[in-house]
């Protein structure tokens, strides 16, 4: 089968489970793309030997009952893995290696994945681009320095470029939707608490969430259906009855109302965004849903409010890297002269900038205009889209105000950068679920996502509508295997 | 002339000034494990063997709160007869230190768990009522150990995550007397709810000595100075002292106070600044994302209240009623849980026909003495409650007199006999028989014939040798008053 990376989750565990093929011919097989792919520059760590190992283990006694039987997967780097190197993309975290497991990654393993390896994302998930990454900028497979989005780049990349048939990301501002978006893959971020934020490498406590990313609706419920666990160790984790998603997952969508939020029209959209998303209201008109408009009227304020809240937690989250304990020391002359060698060598240069920002808005005479209104913004913004919710199930917007940029475009424009995640924001501010699902092309016939907004742990319900969308979008990625010589 | 015994003040010239003190006294809670993790509390460890992943702060490390330090704490504020909060908030206190791995420091700030209470200190002249701020949780910090090498410090995280209860008073405080009886009476009630050890060498009980001074009669506050980390009642008020004149002295010199944060030097018996107002740190406390509020149900306070023992002001009030004690004699009962109970034990086995009075002279003299001799808490006192209250009622019952009891006191000491046995086997039992004792004293009489004379002719001072003659002859085990009543009958 030489098709195997082609193939969707779904269809290798089905082939799997007929015992079509085996762990250890799958996990060959995305063993040796990723070996051909280091152009991409997916991995910051790779882990294949001890994969094969794994996958022959595996077959020696085949569990198939487990939901991912043998299916090698590699994860953002963001996760912290027992005994593999853990980076986050940081040189402040080079060479740390934790004895311990995220519960996110252990709950994969526990459904019979085996890790390929690390995934490169942007330094401490902060970034739209991968550009911040320690470890180098990651392509995008659709086009030769083409950013694949950020934070979860490497992620992004690895799925679309078939070098790992999922994988797990982590989104606080964004950092599944818009390099989803990027890549013409599918990525879930949950209601904040679906997911144990255990054993993740912290950015910003209350924003930051792991969710899956793969080729289609599908894969991704069964992904989420696994790591979505309450997990006492995550104290905002939340006990819930979750669904089977895969199982529950219907493209019966009749009669569902899907809002429009006016104030998503922002000034100087591109034409061809404003064109994608009349698109999906036709689609999701077509599968039989109702379509409403409606308001979000504090819009605008979420991108400010989130360069307030993000930052104020990073900079206080990311304190621990001071070279005492763990990872990266520089000499110093005294312990002050060493922190701040460390984290001047460190951290790169968006980690330090988001650091001041963050501890200039938690400044004395400074937090109350900053970080006290941020939160009270946040709760208005959180507001408005529970009564939108009175009058709908789900809220349809672009994921992203555009495709795609190059590498290098946008990186010494923070703002222009920031702008981003404009759309995928507000949906981490109020803790819903939100998912991108690849919905058309641009004129170089660069992907463009739509994102279907949630109610706080409503996931089937949005993957269903993802799903409904995805059979009437029927859209092909362009993947033309440009990086392998 | 201050019409108030205990009033402190400190006099210059014409000038008459009064201190004004606060404290914010750092109170380890009792508790096997951390406020945020599971790791071990206990003291004494080798370094670094008691630090789980969260109190090193490892990378996707998460704090989840110790429900029984929650206990702890609310017991504590309702021991302080304090507002308890149902809702509060843990906030980080960020810093940069060595043996601070998080880089913050897990605190209340704006929300803590208890409000305002009081606490009612028996003073000398009378009872005072010294305001409680606010009690939080937060976390200890590691230790920095700067003296094992002269090149580089060693960082011992045992002590990192540990839960501590900051006890906030209002600056009610008014002399280093009454300094020493707060924290002694805060030490006694959070021993009474087992909610600290109030071990003040292994650092379960350390304070921050807020100070300040004014005229005497002036209504507002000076400038105060804090004192940091004073860890035994006798540096506080040393510290206080030192303090309370210096900046005295500053003001009769015609300078001012700068607010300040300040170290006392054990050695040297002064104060230093550590530092000023305007190097203050920043500590951008904001709600720790990590945590949620804190939200606690009147059901769950209720619980806790029903489960509050008997503290040492109701049972002060109690040991007056019941047993008749002096409000000095309650005091010094009730201020400690283990004397208190030893107290109440032997009381309870002497049985019905107790002679309580006996027993707290026993208690407070006799038994004080050897503990204080030998160093030692009452909680390892040598002779069992049971057994002291045993030897009171032979005292109480006329079988060994006063004094024997001291003999048989000092006999118990060495492995805690029974002093029935002890009397018994030594043949120490009081000589009660009138008759035996009748010939014993007409023998005397006879063998003394000319000091009787003298007796009777009236020098009446020689009744006493016919005493001393009887109890030697008796070997010490005659009954006293007997002797007196037949000496008198027969002289």
């Amino acid at each position: 089968m030489s098709d195997i990376t082609k193939q969707s989750l779904s269809e290798l565990v089905k082939n799997i489970k007929n015992k079509k093929v085996s762990s250890e011919e799958i996990t060959k097989e995305f063993v040796n793309r990723s070996e051909k792919s280091k152009e991409l520059n997916a991995y910051i760590t790779e882990d294949y030997s001890s994969a094969l190992d794994k996958a022959k283990k595996f077959d020696q006694k085949p569990n198939l009952d487990l939901k991912l039987p043998g299916i090698p997967i590699a994860v953002k780097d963001l996760f912290c893995t027992k005994d593999i190197q853990t980076t986050a993309g940081s040189k402040i975290l080079n060479n740390f290696v934790p004895t311990y497991e995220s519960t996110v990654t252990q709950n994969i393993w526990n459904e019979g994945a085996i890790l390929l390896g690390k995934l490169n994302c942007d330094e401490f998930a902060m970034g739209s681009s991968n550009e911040t990454s320690f470890f180098g900028n990651v392509q995008n497979p659709i086009d030769k320095n083409l950013v694949p989005g950020g934070s979860s780049g490497g992620s992004a990349s690895a799925v679309a470029g078939q070098l790992t048939p999922i994988t797990i990301g982590t989104d606080t501002g964004g950092s599944i939707r818009q390099p989803a978006s990027f890549t013409g893959t599918v990525g879930l971020k949950p209601t904040y608490g679906s997911c144990s934020r255990y054993g993740i490498v912290a950015f910003a406590s209350s924003l930051d969430q792991a969710g899956p990313m793969a080729q289609n609706v599908k894969d991704c419920a069964l992904l989420q259906e696994v790591i979505s666990t309450y997990d006492s160790k995550d104290s905002t984790s939340i006990n819930f009855k979750r669904n089977e998603y895969s199982k529950e997952l219907t493209n019966n969508i009749k009669n569902k109302k899907i809002g429009i939020p006016k104030e998503y029209r922002v000034d100087g959209m591109p034409k061809e965004i404003e064109d994608l998303w009349q698109k999906g209201i036709n689609y999701a008109k077509d599968c039989g849903a109702e379509i409403i408009d409606i308001s979000l009227p504090h819009t605008s304020y979420a991108l400010p409010t989130y360069y307030i809240v993000a930052p104020a937690e990073a900079s206080s989250n990311l304190a621990r890297y001071d070279g005492v304990k763990y990872g990266f020391r520089a000499k110093g002359e005294n312990l002050i002269d060493m922190y701040e060698k460390t984290r001047s060598e460190g951290f790169g240069a968006e980690v330090q900038r988001r650091i001041m920002i963050g501890t200039y808005v938690l400044s004395s005479g400074y937090y109350d205009a900053y970080y006290l209104k941020a939160q009270k913004v946040r709760k208005l913004i959180k507001n408005d889209f529970d009564e939108a919710y009175k009058k709908v199930d789900a809220i349809l917007t672009p994921s992203t105000p555009s495709a795609a940029f190059k590498i290098g475009e946008k990186k010494d424009d923070p703002v222009s950068m920031y702008l981003n995640d404009i759309f995928t924001v507000p949906v981490n501010l109020a803790g819903l679920p939100g998912i991108s699902i690849p919905a058309g092309h641009d004129s170089k016939g660069y992907p463009l996502g739509l994102q279907i907004i949630g109610k706080a742990f409503d996931e089937q319900n949005i993957l269903n509508i993802a799903y409904a969308m995805e059979e009437k979008i029927n859209f092909k990625n362009k993947i033309t295997d440009w990086w392998i010589k | 002339m201050s019409k108030n015994k205990s009033e402190y003040l400190i006099s210059r010239k014409d000038n008459q000034y009064e201190v004004i003190i606060g404290l914010e006294v750092h109170a380890q809670v009792t508790s096997e494990s951390k406020l945020f993790s599971t790791s071990s509390t206990k003291f004494g460890a080798e370094p670094n063997t008691q630090v789980s992943l969260v109190d090193a702060a490892f990378p996707g490390m998460l704090p989840v709160i110790n429900e029984f330090c929650v206990k702890q704490a609310i017991k504590t504020g309702i021991g302080l007869n304090a507002k308890i909060n149902k809702r509060s908030v843990f906030d980080r206190k960020n810093y940069f230190y060595a043996d601070l791995p998080q880089g913050y420091q897990i605190s209340q700030f704006k929300d803590p768990i208890v409000g305002e209470g009081n606490v009612i200190l028996d003073m000398p002249d009378g009872q005072k009522e010294v305001g409680i701020e606010r009690l939080h949780l937060e976390q200890d910090a590691g230790k920095s150990i700067h003296d094992l090498d002269p090149q580089n410090t060693f960082v011992d995280l045992n002590r990192s995550g540990v839960a501590l209860m900051e006890i906030v008073s209002k600056p009610d405080l008014r002399s280093p007397e009454e300094v020493s009886v707060y924290i002694k009476k805060l030490r006694s009630i959070m021993r009474y709810l087992g909610t600290c050890d109030g071990n003040m060498q292994e650092g379960s009980l350390r304070a921050d000595v807020n100070v300040s001074v004014r005229i005497k009669g002036s209504k507002d506050l000076g400038t105060r100075c804090e004192i940091k980390n004073v860890n035994s009642i006798k540096f506080m008020q040393m510290a206080i002292e030192y303090e309370a004149n210096r900046q005295v002295d500053l003001i009769e010199e015609g300078n001012s106070i700068d607010q300040e944060t300040r170290l006392f030097d054990t050695k040297k018996n002064e104060t230093r600044s550590m530092r000023s107002k305007e190097d203050a740190h920043d500590y951008r406390y904001f709600p720790d994302p990590d945590l949620l509020p804190l939200e606690v149900s009147d059901e769950f306070i209720n619980k806790l209240k029903s489960d509050i023992p008997e503290l040492p002001d109701d049972k002060k009030k109690r040991f007056i009623d019941e047993f008749k004690l002096s409000p000095y004699e309650a005091n010094i009962l009730v201020s400690d849980i283990d004397t208190a109970k030893y107290f109440e034990e032997v009381v309870a086995k002497m049985g019905k026909n107790k002679d309580i009075k006996l027993a707290v002279n026993w208690i407070t003299g006799e038994l004080f003495a050897v503990l204080n001799s030998k160093n030692i808490e009452i909680s390892q006192s040598p002779i069992s409650a049971k057994n002291l209250a045993i030897l009171i009622n032979l005292i109480k019952n006329g079988t060994i007199s006063g004094k024997i009891a001291k003999t048989v006191f000092e006999l118990m000491m060495d492995g805690n006999k029974d002093p029935q046995k002890i009397v018994e086997e030594k043949g120490l039992k009081q000589q009660s028989d009138p008759k035996a004792l009748e010939a014993l004293i007409d023998k005397i009489i006879n063998d003394n014939r000319e000091k009787a004379v003298e007796y009777k002719q009236g020098k009446e001072k020689l009744f006493g040798f016919f005493v001393g003659q009887a109890m030697k002859a008796s070997g010490g085990k005659a009954n006293p008053q007997l002797i007196n009543e037949i000496l008198k009958k027969k002289l």
